[in-house]
């Protein structure tokens, strides 16, 4: 447009005093009360609509939570605030502690991170770096298409086509590091079912791979190029390019990553269900049997009545604070990362 | 252009300018002493010859034959488009990184064919330092930053690493900027500080060439000229090649420019090429292509 359809100033007038009655503007309407332009309505009608759907969010947290307290008070007073985490879940006996379940629940989750995370920060540097530019893309869709499948179609795969042959892994592992201490307990002897934390945990890590793939490569792909210019015009080969740009520009991004996935691998359920073996007692064994938060829920939900049932329900609101505090830390950890080198 | 004032900046409080004059008659001194020639004995660092550098299929330069001296400055001077950045980039093998990109003709440096098969490009990258249009500091501290290719090389000792990176941060003019906060993020410095920052990084591995791409054309003309400075006493222990888009900054600092345009090729397709390399002097006080002295004179470009 330019200047073109600027109004050009009006030419001098002769006589100043005829000015203003020859121009005789009307006057302007009050900014109260007057004419609404056609947009108005529209826009009004839009910011309920938002407001409502921010507190739709809101509205079914808080019942989550309202809910799940409601339910779950029969079994906070019966065991009293100060056993609910004691490690005994012995229903026969009264005992309703969530302690050991939550413990093996956060033991399942991080070495599922163990398994997870190196794959992932792997494939991730294999798509943004190494990878024909050609092939980037079919490698980023077979991963994504990982994510896809039902938590439940892992499980039973888990189950038929993997425990038993990882029965036989574990033996062999056990009878290799027997009599080595910590490595010796922590893989001690195994269940012959296969069915063990361990077990949990490499379907749970397989589950969570394509969301921390995702991730990381997102973050690795905004280095910048002039980061990565700088460290190659050093001399760096590839991999101390990678060590010396991608990572400490990548650092809270994987963290995040890292947090996310560990989020999820919490709350994994009808996978774990399925191939943790379903023993409630607090095992330092790796290879044997356990149970979380979550698969309990699902393995005793359907026969339990009673303070049990509300126990169980009680270990859902357990894991729901469990993935906020979860989340909360991860927010930490970005906003201190952020505030040292100011970036993502 | 941020660094071609009408006056001399006003300095403030802590800059101290130990040289500027930016004016035009630098462009055109009356009277300039006849240039010597090429120097004998002048030690070639770089020699291109009939060098074409290609993105796919497109020919970004072509034509290109000069040598580079040792302990010189030279400078790629040219309009946009002309090809002088890629061929800066050829010279320490940034074009490996860029797929499609590919180097034709030969360029030696101390003799030796840079593009041969058994040369490894990150060792070449060693040699030949490289900073860039706009500072780029790593998101660390100021000592890894400048500690960064010294560990790649295998310096693991901090007592030694200390030692690099005051040297390296005292030839680059900056170290009592900086000694009191070597630990804090490389970030927080200034547009000037963390282009001289990069010039320290790119030094304290102690190269034998520095590539210079515009790396005056983010900053203000107090850090251009301490820059400018600091390439001069450079120049003593390095060979300097520098890109720069503006003209005054080639005539005040080098020893000899190469001069490129763009020209549109049979296919229509513009294809920059080298028109002129000599002593700057003569470029800039009779150049013998009309088309350099149409550009040094302002006519086009």
């Amino acid at each position: 447009m330019g200047g073109a359809g600027f109004p050009r100033p009006a030419p001098p007038s002769q006589n100043r005093g005829t000015v203003t009655q020859t121009l005789d503007p009307a006057p302007p309407s009050p900014l109260v009360g007057g004419p609404r332009p056609p947009g108005f309505a529209v826009d009004r009608a839009f910011r309920v609509l938002a407001v409502l759907a921010g507190l739709f969010v809101l509205v079914v947290l808080v019942s989550i939570v309202f809910v799940l307290f409601d339910s779950a008070r029969e079994w906070i007073s019966f065991e009293g605030l100060g056993s609910l985490f004691s490690l005994d879940w012995e229903p026969v006996n009264e005992k309703f502690g969530a302690g050991s379940l939550a413990l093996m629940t956060l033991i399942v989750a991080a070495l599922a991170l163990v398994i997870a995370v190196p794959i992932s920060v792997g494939i991730a540097l294999f798509v943004t770096e190494i990878a024909p530019r050609r092939a980037r893309l079919p490698i980023v869709f077979v991963i994504d298409l990982l994510a896809a499948i039902p938590s439940v179609v892992f499980g039973l795969w888990m189950l038929r086509q993997l425990s038993q042959p990882l029965a036989d892994v574990y033996a062999d592992v056990h009878g290799a590091v027997a009599g080595v201490p910590v490595l010796g307990d922590l893989l001690g002897s195994p269940s012959a079912s296969g069915l063990s934390i361990m077990t949990a945990a490499i379907v749970v890590g397989i589950m969570i791979t394509p969301i921390v793939t995702a991730i990381t490569r997102e973050v690795f792909a905004t280095c910048p190029l002039a980061q990565k210019e700088a460290s190659l015009a050093l001399g760096a080969t590839r991999w101390e390019m990678i060590r010396g740009a991608i990572f400490p520009h990548s650092r809270s991004g994987v963290v995040a990553a890292v947090i996310i996935g560990f989020g999820r691998a919490v709350g994994e359920t009808i996978a774990v269900a399925l191939v943790i073996g379903a023993s409630q007692r607090l095992t330092g064994n790796l290879l044997a049997p356990g149970d979380t938060l979550a698969s309990i829920i699902a393995n005793q939900f359907g026969e339990a009545s009673g303070v049990q049932r509300s126990a169980l329900i009680g270990f859902g609101l357990v894991l729901l604070l469990l993935t906020i505090i979860i989340g909360i830390v991860a927010r930490s950890v970005l906003r201190r990362a952020n505030r040292r080198f100011g970036v993502v | 252009m941020t660094s071609e004032p009408a006056m001399p900046p006003a300095a403030t409080a802590g800059d101290t300018i130990t040289r500027v004059d930016l004016t035009p008659t630098q462009v055109r001194p009356p009277e300039v002493p006849a240039d010597p020639g090429p120097v004998p004995g002048r030690e070639v660092v770089f020699d291109l010859s009939t060098v074409e550098i290609f993105y796919g299929e497109a020919r970004a330069v072509t034509d290109v034959d000069l040598d580079i001296a040792r302990n010189e400055i030279s400078a790629f001077i040219g309009p946009s488009g002309c090809g002088k950045t890629t061929v800066l980039r050829s010279l320490n093998r940034m074009h490996d990184l860029t797929p499609g990109a590919r180097v034709a003709g030969t360029i030696t440096y101390h003799g030796e064919d840079l593009y041969g098969p058994k040369v490894d490009a990150a060792e070449v990258r060693r040699r030949i330092g490289m900073v860039f249009q706009k500072p780029n500091p790593f998101p660390k501290s100021i000592f890894d930053n400048i500690a960064y290719g010294p560990r790649i090389n295998g310096v693991r000792k901090r007592s030694e690493l200390e030692g690099i990176v005051e040297q390296a941060l005292t030839r680059a003019a900056l170290w009592g900027e900086v000694k009191e906060k070597l630990k804090s993020s490389a970030l927080s410095l200034s547009g000037g500080q963390a282009q001289r920052l990069c010039i320290a990084r790119a030094l304290a591995v102690d190269p034998d060439v520095l590539l210079m791409d515009e790396p005056c054309s983010a900053l203000d003309p107090i850090a251009t000229a301490r820059i400018e400075d600091l390439m001069e006493e450079l120049k003593e222990t390095l060979t300097i090649v520098i890109v720069t888009h503006n003209m005054q900054q080639a005539a005040r600092v080098s020893d000899r420019t190469a001069f490129y345009t763009a020209e549109a090729d049979d296919n229509g397709r513009r294809v920059g090429k080298l028109v002129e390399y000599d002593a700057t002097a003569t470029i800039f006080t009779k150049p013998s292509d009309p088309r350099t002295e149409g550009y040094i004179t302002g006519r086009f470009g």
